[in-house]
């Protein structure tokens, strides 16, 4: 079995079209969506949810008002500013606080409370494409990373237990928690990036993020032909550090016009975009059973 | 004052108004880039850096000639960073959240303050007018937030002093990094995109940011492209748009050079210091509230 993830660092570069297509062209796989904070997929895949689960992860702290005496060490103890006084009652900012347990363990009258918490859902589908691990992370929550790894967990079962190949997975933007979690057991980093400043700067980081859990990398260039000179410049950081350059696909509105129609590019019949992204995707595959 | 520019998804345009709005902004301000993990706004404003710090998380580190194995320590971290087996005890900094309980709970006094390095804070100087601040996530650092806290704390410092107005790059998406980025604001920038993907996450960070009661205002980046729910969202819940920016090939290849969309054209630039001048009419009619 692998485990491709498609990744960009920076946002906005045209991860989840591409995903969509490419959980439109992969066999025998299961898709998941990793992009557990905002996630999209959903919209292209349109799933039948089969099961829902809670996720909970970590605590809490909660101050009980009636124990409290005002004596103020809880909030003297905490590195992350999260207690306040207000007319001398103790209060913790449940998106300040990082659930480390100082204040509950340091209180002297016992008056504060550290229940679990309930950070999101995560989901079982059906889609057109075929089955589906997915996720949404409540508003403000943390452990994002602790979820990713969960889905990944739950991909990874869910594909042993009926013979799948193929794990495809959808990853956030970014080089932090969840972007971490993501790379695990991951055989192949598809990133896709822009010729733009920006795009160039994140694929550097992200990809060198690769490099520290030495997963291989594909670079796919969206919109290459904005800026010759600055799709130049990838193409030279690929060859310089060993990156399968796996697509360079234009600029075209059509993706756009997919996404409107809550497809898939690749189910558009005829298309010079949806040639290339096919493409694309044999050379990954081929890339994977390299 | 204090404005964040925000999004929900990625590549909506975040960068580009930070960097517009700083450069036809008509009172003094200060840019922040708190896209710790993609910092992109220097790209664009180019400041020259005066000054780099590292950013250090304080991680535990454990004398074992004091250590009496006692298990306090490891019985309190939430985050499996310090654990005792037998007569061993071992820490493992890079899961360490920088908490300080099991420094404040040994009761040997055992373990003392060791570093990791979360990233970098840079200060710049962009135009010799534009004071620039920036975290840098190091690559293979998890945890964002304790590097942005650091950079907002710089922030609220600088501002304070100099009396500047303040506007933040936020980093995208609804969890801890992007609601910590907003948290400081007096009035929140939402840049959108006018497709399933855009629309889908401005709503997500619109459920998000709702319950900080802040004024929030809209930009629609790519106007004319995809569909056109956003304005009938926007409509529905009173949510201003201050500006439309089209969707045009010039645009975008005028950011592949890293330049300013502001500086493309008289009329953008007037439209961004129209968007500045409004923005600040919000948040005095805030505070005067």
């Amino acid at each position: 079995m692998r485990e491709v993830v498609v990744i960009s660092g920076k946002g906005g570069t045209g991860k989840t079209s591409l995903t969509a297509a490419f959980a439109h062209l992969a066999e025998n796989k299961v898709v998941c969506d990793l992009d557990v904070d905002a996630p999209d997929l959903h919209l292209l895949l349109d799933p039948t949810v089969t099961r829902t689960e809670e996720f909970i992860s970590g605590h809490e702290a909660v101050i009980d008002p009636e124990k409290c005496t005002g004596c103020g060490i809880c909030a003297s103890m905490c590195r992350y500013d999260a207690i306040d006084a207000v007319d001398g009652v103790y209060r913790v900012d449940p998106l300040r606080c990082e659930g480390c347990k100082v204040c509950v363990a340091f209180c002297p009258v016992e008056a504060i409370d550290f229940p679990a918490r309930h950070c999101g859902q995560w989901y079982m589908s059906e889609t057109r494409f075929g089955p589906m691990v997915h996720a949404q992370l409540f508003p403000g929550q943390e452990n994002s990373g602790l979820l990713v790894s969960r889905l990944k967990k739950e991909a990874r079962a869910f594909a042993e237990a009926k013979g799948l190949d193929l794990i495809l997975c959808d990853g956030a933007p970014g080089i932090g928690c969840p972007v971490i979690a993501s790379l695990s057991q991951t055989d192949l980093a598809v990133v896709v990036t822009e010729p733009t400043p920006s795009g160039v700067h994140d694929l550097e980081r992200v990809a060198s993020l690769c490099g520290h859990f030495r997963t291989k990398v594909a670079v796919v260039v969206n919109k290459y032909d904005l800026n010759p000179d600055q799709t130049h410049r990838i193409e030279a950081l690929c060859r310089e550090k060993g990156y399968t350059l796996a697509a360079l696909l234009p600029h075209d509105t059509i993706v756009t016009e997919a996404m409107v129609r809550r497809l898939a590019v690749t189910e558009l019949e005829n298309t010079d975009f949806g040639r290339l992204t096919r493409e694309a995707w044999a050379t990954i595959t081929a890339l994977l059973n390299a | 004052m204090i404005v964040a520019v925000a999004s929900g998804k990625g590549g909506t345009g975040k960068t580009t108004v930070t960097a517009s709005l700083a450069v036809t902004w008509s009172r003094p301000v200060l840019a922040v880039d708190l896209d710790v993990e993609e910092p992109n706004l220097h790209l664009f404003l180019k400041p020259e850096i005066t000054s780099t710090e590292v950013v250090p998380l304080e991680v535990p580190v454990v004398d074992e000639s004091k250590c009496t194995y006692c298990r306090k320590c490891s019985e309190l971290c939430q985050f499996k960073a310090i654990s005792v087996m037998g007569q061993v005890i071992m820490t493992f900094p890079e899961m360490c959240h920088g908490c300080g309980g099991c420094m404040a709970i040994c009761p040997e006094g055992a373990i003392g303050v060791g570093t990791r390095e979360l990233g970098v804070m840079e200060q710049g100087m962009s135009r010799e007018t534009i004071p620039c601040l920036t975290g840098r996530l190091r690559v293979g650092e998890a945890m964002s937030p304790p590097l942005m806290r650091f950079v907002r704390g710089r922030m609220r410092a600088q501002a304070a002093q100099t009396g500047s107005d303040v506007i933040i790059d936020a980093p995208p998406g609804v969890s801890c990094p992007a609601m910590s980025a907003v948290a400081d604001s007096d009035v929140i920038i939402l840049v959108t995109e006018p497709t399933p993907f855009g629309f889908h996450d401005f709503k997500l960070a619109w459920e998000a940011f709702s319950p900080f009661e802040k004024p929030m205002t809209v930009i629609i980046n790519r106007a004319g492209l995809g569909d056109d729910r956003v304005y009938g969202f926007c409509a529905e819940h009173n949510l201003p748009i201050l500006a439309e920016i089209p969707y045009r090939r010039e645009i975008a290849e005028h950011y592949s050079k890293g330049l300013i969309l502001a500086e493309l054209a008289e009329d953008l630039s007037e439209r961004f210091a129209k968007v500045g001048q409004e923005v600040r009419r919000l948040a005095s009619e805030v505070s005067h509230a």
